[in-house]
């Protein structure tokens, strides 16, 4: 028998700096050293970490997130050029090693833009203080009358110096004093809110992008991993010649397992070594394993689930918000209106499944990986081979897709410990199978909802209570209560004006490696709400999106301090980012004027609604269906996104289309089962991800325009698709779905 | 094993069953071919052979010898293919991966059928799936490329 070993908070900290549903250890931003220069004679001027300058006038940015389709490593550069005045057609984006100097590189919770918005344009501003101030050296004239405008700075009297000329000198000049750097007035933007094609397109459309899976190294082995079916099994026997006999197999290697929280460790699994990935494969398939039970062996989703559900409708959990007395309103209730809601597990299934690549030395580790957390690898993977961080190397490919999966560097590490038993680079490459079967899943769960109308149609009571599996429980196995962070999404944090609420949790112990899917908790929480609104709704005989607008209430900022609980905001404080009612109710009102939501139509047609803050934006989104026959078939789906100001609005328009395909696609089929522990799906025919045959022909996005700071856009627009197809579905057929996927009661 | 890819006869030393798209990939260094299920489901690996759109995971290499063989990289010379082009108008890539199957599939599907229907686009490009959602994209890429290929064709007619 084997007992966990308990991690202590800190060092879970230390480990995977993750806290409450993301990952943010260390500074979220650069200290000031970031903002020191150093003159490297060959590879030009470093004006600060993020920006250099060659003498022909090449002006290099450092993308420090990581590219995995939402655009970012042209918009963080986009703004650094728009605010230093460098000419874009000159400007070369370089990708960013990790390194803990540029901040949090964790491209998770849609923050890259709303963390460093502020950050770049320090930096272009620092840039451009530095080159100004060296030009005003040069004409020995005051830096207050030099300016630099279209990659050059020019003088009082005419004079010119391009930003080439400049570079040597202005990066031998002390570091210039936040405090007094001059911005840029916004009306002078020149790249700040434009649609710049993004810089990897040529590369992607000719084959020549570098993904994880893209990176050879010479006399590289490939490794492919059989790894336990369930949660801690550990090799029990294993019989590998007849797998060692497959021509180009190298090796077979027992990559055992720590016991305790599953964490970011290597699943326990046995390798094979070969010169190529088919050699590879084949030889794995040759292997004959036994797994010992564990904990997990025995686990059932459909059981669990069928548990969980019971637990929220069988009585009161531990209670997490509370106001006014929800009790007493229930029994005054005119009508009462109860649901219970079931979201299954999730896979991720980024079309890159993870791979990563290993090169380890004497003392050393290089990696190659299509990482969404540069800087938790290189502490993963130096923990793992007992290096110092300092002696590992992440370099950062593109990532082909991410969506949470390649937050989590198990795969890294299993490429460092393969590498340093073969003496070779490994690129460890999962399969399809292996990512569906071994993913980080996404958690399910069951909401419970009860409601009380009074004569007039008005809400005076919400109670939720909800039951899911926590992250948490991924790191310290005995947490079994979602956390403040993950209510913090939608499910406790509902802006609804009603007199008496009450949102309580009941435990559920993981049985399987739970992990953050793009929008996380918002996807079960927004569909339990996002449908229960409407349930109510149709209880009381009113318009759902007037009646939403209704539950809102007044204008006003939320806080719910004083209803015990403490709401995450996502990280950001309540002065920085409020959560205003009136911008959800202004994007609902603008999502109503854009569509014909109250147009009569054929029978068998709906209108759906709903919207969720999340990530410190609003989205809303109503779809049109048609059910015929046990046939649904989405006709439209529309999205109206307020996420602050916007930094290249054809890269936002694209991920509200994404994620609002995204967000149909697990509506209609995303489903993850387990028997005796085991995954039952493996590949797109049993996990289907939707296909262009079931993306409706309009889809229709709008961008509200806004001043106000940045807030996320890769995660928001996915939470509300799902309930409002289900909204349509209803209205549709009369048929209330209160079970996802949607493609268990209809064919999609 | 010999085969023609893009043009260029390749010698390569492996099992006949090899599928086409580890002995590119692997063997021959021609990765923008990608790796996305390896069962035929996804279009990830999208190659043509004798200008007929396949998956490449689901080829062996001793079915695509004596074939001619195109990837991604040797669609065109300077990746101006006329649905790279209408690729760049719509910016239709968001992470890009799938984005080489799709173009194959795509230009293998106008080759045979330039008037192609918005359901003909719709039932071949079910094939290929994109987990970033570039669908209505790639839809609209395809439609441009066939007004932009339709004018040329017409202005052939007028000279
Ligand atoms: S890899 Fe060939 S179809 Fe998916
Ligand atoms: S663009 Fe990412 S999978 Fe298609």
């Amino acid at each position: 028998m084997n007992t966990p070993r308990k991690v202590s908070r800190r060092r879970f900290l230390q480990l995977t700096g993750l806290t409450a549903g993301g990952l943010v250890l260390g500074a979220r931003v650069p200290g000031p050293a970031a903002l020191a220069g150093v003159l490297d004679e060959a590879t030009g001027a470093a004006l600060n970490i993020f920006v250099s300058v060659r003498a022909d006038g090449t002006v290099e940015i450092v993308a420090h997130r990581s590219e995995m389709g939402t655009g970012i490593r042209t918009g963080l550069p986009q703004i650094v050029a728009d605010e230093m005045e460098a000419d874009w057609q000159r400007v070369k984006v370089i990708q960013a090693q990790a390194n803990p100097a540029y901040g949090s590189q964790n491209t998770d919770g849609s923050r890259s833009v709303r963390d460093f918005y502020p950050v770049m344009r320090q930096m272009g501003a620092a840039a451009r203080t530095l080159l100004e101030t060296a030009a005003a050296d040069t004409w020995g004239v005051p830096a207050a009358q030099c300016r630099a405008r279209e990659h050059a700075v020019h003088g009082p009297g005419g004079q010119t110096l391009g930003f080439g000329e400049l570079a040597a000198r202005a990066a031998k000049l002390p570091m210039p004093d936040t405090s007094t750097l001059r911005m840029k007035a916004e009306a002078d933007f020149r790249y700040v809110g434009q649609s710049l094609p993004i810089v990897d397109l040529d590369a992607m459309l000719t084959g020549k992008a570098v993904y994880g899976i893209d990176v050879q190294l010479p006399d590289m082995l490939y490794a492919s991993i059989e790894r336990s079916p369930w949660l801690q099994g550990k090799v029990e026997s294993l019989e590998s010649d007849a797998a060692l006999a497959v021509a180009g197999v190298v090796d077979v290697v027992t990559l055992e397992a720590a016991d305790g929280a599953p964490g970011f460790n290597p699943i326990e699994g046995v390798a094979v070594l070969a010169e190529n990935n088919w050699s590879a494969l084949r030889a794995r398939d040759a292997l004959k394993l036994r797994w010992s039970a564990s904990a997990h062996s025995e686990h059932s989703a459909a059981q669990y689930l069928d548990g969980l559900a019971a637990l929220v409708e069988s009585g009161p959990g531990e209670v997490r918000r509370q106001r006014g007395n929800v009790s007493e309103a229930l029994e005054r209730a005119e009508q009462m209106v109860s649901a219970t809601y079931r979201t299954p597990y999730l896979a991720h299934a980024p079309m890159e499944p993870p791979v990563a690549t290993a090169r380890v030395g004497a003392g050393s580790c290089e990696i190659w990986a299509c990482t969404q957390t540069p800087q938790a690898t290189r502490r993963a993977v130096a923990e793992a081979l007992g290096l110092d961080v300092d002696a590992v190397v992440v370099h950062v490919t593109l990532l082909g897709g991410g969506f949470g999966r390649k937050s989590k560097p198990d795969f890294a590490v299993e490429a460092a410990r393969l590498s340093r038993r073969a003496g070779r680079p490994v690129q460890v490459v999962w399969s399809r199978e292996d990512d569906i079967r071994h993913d980080y899943f996404h958690a399910c769960s069951a909401q419970y909802f009860q409601g009380a109308l009074d004569a007039q149609g008005q809400v005076t009571a919400w109670l939720a209570r909800e039951a899911a599996p926590p992250i948490g429980a991924t790191f310290d196995p005995s947490v079994q209560m979602n956390s403040e962070g993950g209510l913090s999404q939608t499910f406790a944090s509902v802006p609804f004006a009603v007199p008496n609420l009450r949102i309580e949790s009941h435990p559920a112990p993981a049985h399987v490696r739970i992990g953050w899917l793009r929008s996380v908790y918002n996807i079960p929480y927004a569909f339990g709400v996002g449908s229960f609104v409407d349930e109510l709704a149709h209880a009381a005989g009113r318009d759902p999106i007037a009646f939403w607008l209704d539950l809102l209430g007044e204008d006003r900022s939320l806080d719910f301090a004083d209803e015990g609980f403490n709401y995450s905001n996502y990280g950001r404080s309540l002065q920085d980012f409020p959560y205003d009612t009136a911008r959800m109710a202004a994007v609902i009102r603008t999502l109503a004027e854009r569509v014909p939501w109250k147009q009569s139509l054929p029978a068998g047609q709906g209108w759906g609604f709903s919207a969720a803050n999340s990530f410190l934006s609003n989205m809303a989104v109503a779809s049109k269906v048609e059910v015929r026959d046990g046939q649904l078939r989405v006709l439209e789906m529309h999205g109206v996104l307020d996420a602050g100001r916007v930094i290249n609005p054809d890269r936002v328009h694209a991920q509200m289309e994404g994620g609002m395909i995204f967000g149909l696609s697990l509506a209609l089929n995303g489903e993850i089962t387990f028997e005796g522990g085991e995954a039952q799906q493996s590949n797109f025919h049993d996990y289907p991800i939707a296909r262009m045959q079931q993306v409706p022909p309009v889809i229709k996005t709008h961008i509200m325009p806004s001043g106000a700071p940045p807030s996320g856009v890769g995660e928001p627009p996915t939470p509300p698709v799902a309930p409002s197809v289900a909204n349509a579905v209803f209205a549709a057929s009369g048929q209330r779905i209160r079970e996802l996927p949607l493609g268990k009661h209809l064919n999609v | 094993m010999k085969l023609t890819v893009n043009g260029t006869q390749r010698e390569l030393d492996c099992e006949p069953d090899m599928p086409l798209l580890w002995a590119l990939r692997d063997l021959l260094q021609l990765r923008g071919t990608k790796y996305g299920c390896g069962k035929g489901l996804c279009g990830a690996c999208t190659v043509h052979l004798d200008g007929q759109a396949r998956r490449s995971c689901q080829v062996t290499v001793a079915d695509a010898s004596g074939a001619a063989i195109t990837t991604i990289e040797g669609l065109s010379t300077d990746g101006q293919h006329p649905l790279q082009q209408a690729w760049r108008e719509h910016n239709v890539p968001q992470c890009g991966y799938c984005q080489p199957g799709q173009i194959m599939a795509a230009s293998a599907l106008l080759a045979a059928n330039p008037g192609a229907s918005d359901d003909d686009i719709r039932n071949t490009m079910s094939g290929n799936l994109c987990r970033c959602g570039t669908y209505p994209r790639i839809h609209a890429a395809i439609k441009s490329a066939q007004y932009t290929h339709a004018a040329v064709e017409e202005a052939k007619d007028d000279a």
